[in-house]
């Protein structure tokens, strides 16, 4: 793909006429960025801002007085907390997971869309339904879903394997409950995984299979020395997606488990929005928010070399 | 769509197998939503039986519930009223309630709408103007720029949520929907900027230069020549950027209580006379959904830009 910084030259006269009319390029530009650049610095920078000085007070949201500076205290505080290790824990166990489960049917589907049977861009089109729908009233809906008597899903498990319906609850089990957000996650966004594997499936011209046919290459070796090489950065890039994405989880989850039983579902998130809007400790949470972006933004940077990648 | 052939030529049988287990999946990842839209027609005593029903008769009064506030009389206080006179009435007298008004859902319904369309508008405005800029000129850092852009897209919403808070009280926005719009532009912006700025690339520039030769400002060059161009990626763009303020739930759930609160924090609090009134959820979250289904389709060809910023096209 060509790239956009590639500054075509005008024509002479076209500089010249422009010039004499209208508003200059530089006006233009500041008209046309300015008011983004402003929004985005009102409501994303300062607010971080604000959170990073916050992050070294002692200040609580909902009591009067001055904030106290603290130091590094709170930072100190999250990071020899158990109880906060168990969170992380908790999250990387469902980023793991989930995106392990993504990759595994995403990718399986991909290759098989990519057969081209009949009718495969109506299903192709179906199968992309979840991952567009609000996670929150999806996750608030599989509690439903989820309910030891009452709910289909149990009764599917008991018919598969033989199971009493009402022997295992998915949701109020210490055990299942971490394997409950995986697959409630997994489902919505295997979908996001498959489209962009089908994009790097797609990609592959066909002369390189050819050769291969030609060169007596079995679909085995074909497989491994073609379509995996060529979709991996297609797939490098929806893995990176989905860890952030999976990482900063809070909607479905909040919704469906609300971090129980116990904490064992409390991702980090879910521990923030406890501790800035539940126990009201606003510097604490500031700090923890200071680490959460901090993290991600570093997965985002190499998110966007990724990306570059992917584009040429 | 290339025509790119997988591996060699497949053959009959592993082209129907590929399809059968596509199907199976589409089927198996469907029925939750399937199930949703059944419990929305079931009765309170179908939608909890033990075990589920599959075969019911459907009523409406799920939706009943969703948008009235009911309260439970006497059987011979009921028999006292004037007949029912319209079908919803007709509903609830038969389980013994009578209607009192409209539910909240409404209202939330509304802000739904209002603050979606809001964000939506003004997000592509500002976005088409600023991927314009950065498709056309020479802009000093703009790799940084557009990165820089794109980093706030990545944020934790609740990470922001705090500071976003406290400010939002210091200037009167909590729980406003002028507020709301506003948070949700600052998300979707950026969305807007790396989808448009793909789709503005991708028009010839010789046509502005065309159109300047002809005595065209810029800014009329822009108007006549590049915005008719890009309608087809405008469009696309707004609907991604409504799709994401409509389902959104974390912000509205801690920056807003009641004035601006939208559908998806308030679902779950749809709770009927006597526990969880699971047929009125799902016809609410039913209601909800459909438009996005909708929108699925129409945007299936424009999907996987939208899903990655435009990094992958076809």
């Amino acid at each position: 793909m060509a790239t956009v910084d590639a500054y075509a030259p005008m024509t002479d006269r076209a500089r010249s006429l422009r010039r004499a009319r209208g508003l200059s390029d530089r006006a233009i530009v500041w008209l046309f960025v300015a008011p983004t650049m402003a929004l985005l610095l009102a409501i994303n920078i300062f607010p971080l801002i604000w959170a990073v000085r916050l992050s070294f007070t002692g200040f609580m949201a909902n009591l009067p007085g001055a904030a106290s500076f603290i130091g590094f205290d709170n930072y100190r505080d999250i990071l020899t907390d158990e109880d906060m290790w168990a969170h992380f824990q908790a999250t990387a166990h469902f980023v793991f997971f989930t995106i392990l489960f993504q990759v595994l049917l995403g990718l399986g589907l991909a290759l098989l869309i990519n057969q081209k049977f009949r009718g495969h861009g109506v299903w192709t089109t179906l199968i992309l339904l979840p991952m567009m729908l609000s996670p929150a009233v999806v996750g608030n809906f599989w509690t439903l879903l989820f309910q030891p008597q009452i709910g289909p899903f149990n009764y599917v498990i008991s018919f598969l394997t033989g199971a009493a319906p009402s022997s295992f609850t998915m949701i109020g089990s210490v055990e299942l409950a971490p394997w409950t957000i995986v697959l409630v996650n997994t489902w919505m966004w295997t979908p996001y995984v498959m489209l962009i594997c089908l994009a790097g499936l797609r990609s592959i011209p066909d002369y390189i299979y050819e050769a291969a046919e030609v060169d007596r290459a079995s679909p085995l070796r074909q497989f491994w020395s073609i379509t995996l090489p060529m979709v991996t950065p297609f797939l490098m890039l929806a893995v990176l997606f989905q860890a952030i994405q999976s990482f900063e989880m809070f909607d479905m989850v909040n919704l469906l488990t609300s971090g129980g039983p116990g904490s064992v579902t409390e991702l980090v998130s879910i521990t923030l929005k406890r501790e800035a809007f539940e126990k009201w400790n606003t510097g604490y949470a500031s700090a923890l928010a200071v680490i959460l972006f901090v993290t991600t933004f570093g997965a985002a940077n190499i998110y966007v070399k990724v990306l570059n990648r992917v584009k040429q | 769509m290339s025509e790119a052939r997988p591996f060699s030529e497949s053959s009959p049988f592993a082209r129907r197998t590929a399809g059968f287990l596509v199907v199976l999946y589409a089927v198996v990842s469907l029925l939750p939503l399937l199930w949703i839209g059944l419990t929305a027609f079931k009765s309170q005593s179908d939608a909890v039986a033990y075990p589920p029903k599959l075969i019911f008769t459907p009523t409406l009064e799920g939706f009943v519930d969703l948008f009235t506030v009911q309260t439970r009389q006497p059987r011979a206080e009921i028999d006292k009223l004037p007949p029912p006179t319209t079908w919803y009435e007709k509903i609830t007298r038969e389980k013994g309630v009578v209607i009192a008004g409209p539910s909240r859902v409404v209202e939330r319904f509304v802000n739904s709408l209002v603050i979606g369309f809001g964000s939506t508008f003004l997000a592509t405005f500002l976005g088409t103007l600023a991927a314009y800029a950065f498709s056309r000129f020479k802009i000093p850092l703009k790799d940084d720029l557009m990165f820089f852009i794109l980093s706030t897209r990545m944020m934790p919403p609740i990470a922001v949520a705090v500071p976003i808070y406290m400010m939002y009280r210091y200037l009167n926005l909590y729980d406003t929907r002028i507020g709301m719009i506003l948070l949700y532009t600052a998300v979707n912006v950026s969305l807007a900027v790396w989808l448009l700025k793909g789709f503005i690339d991708e028009i010839p520039r010789e046509y502005e230069e065309a159109a300047l030769i002809d005595g065209y400002t810029r800014l009329q060059a822009f108007r006549k020549v590049v915005l008719p161009q890009a309608a087809t990626g405008i469009a696309a763009t707004a609907i991604f950027c409504l799709i994401f303020s409509w389902n959104e739930y974390a912000f509205d759930l801690l920056l807003s209580s009641s004035d601006a609160q939208t559908m998806p924090p308030f679902i779950p609090f749809i709770i009927g006379e006597g526990g969880q009134d699971w047929p009125a959820v799902a016809a609410g979250t039913t209601l909800f959904l459909a438009p996005i289904a909708l929108f699925t389709v129409l945007l299936r060809k424009h999907l996987l830009r939208g899903i990655t910023f435009g990094a992958v096209r076809r």
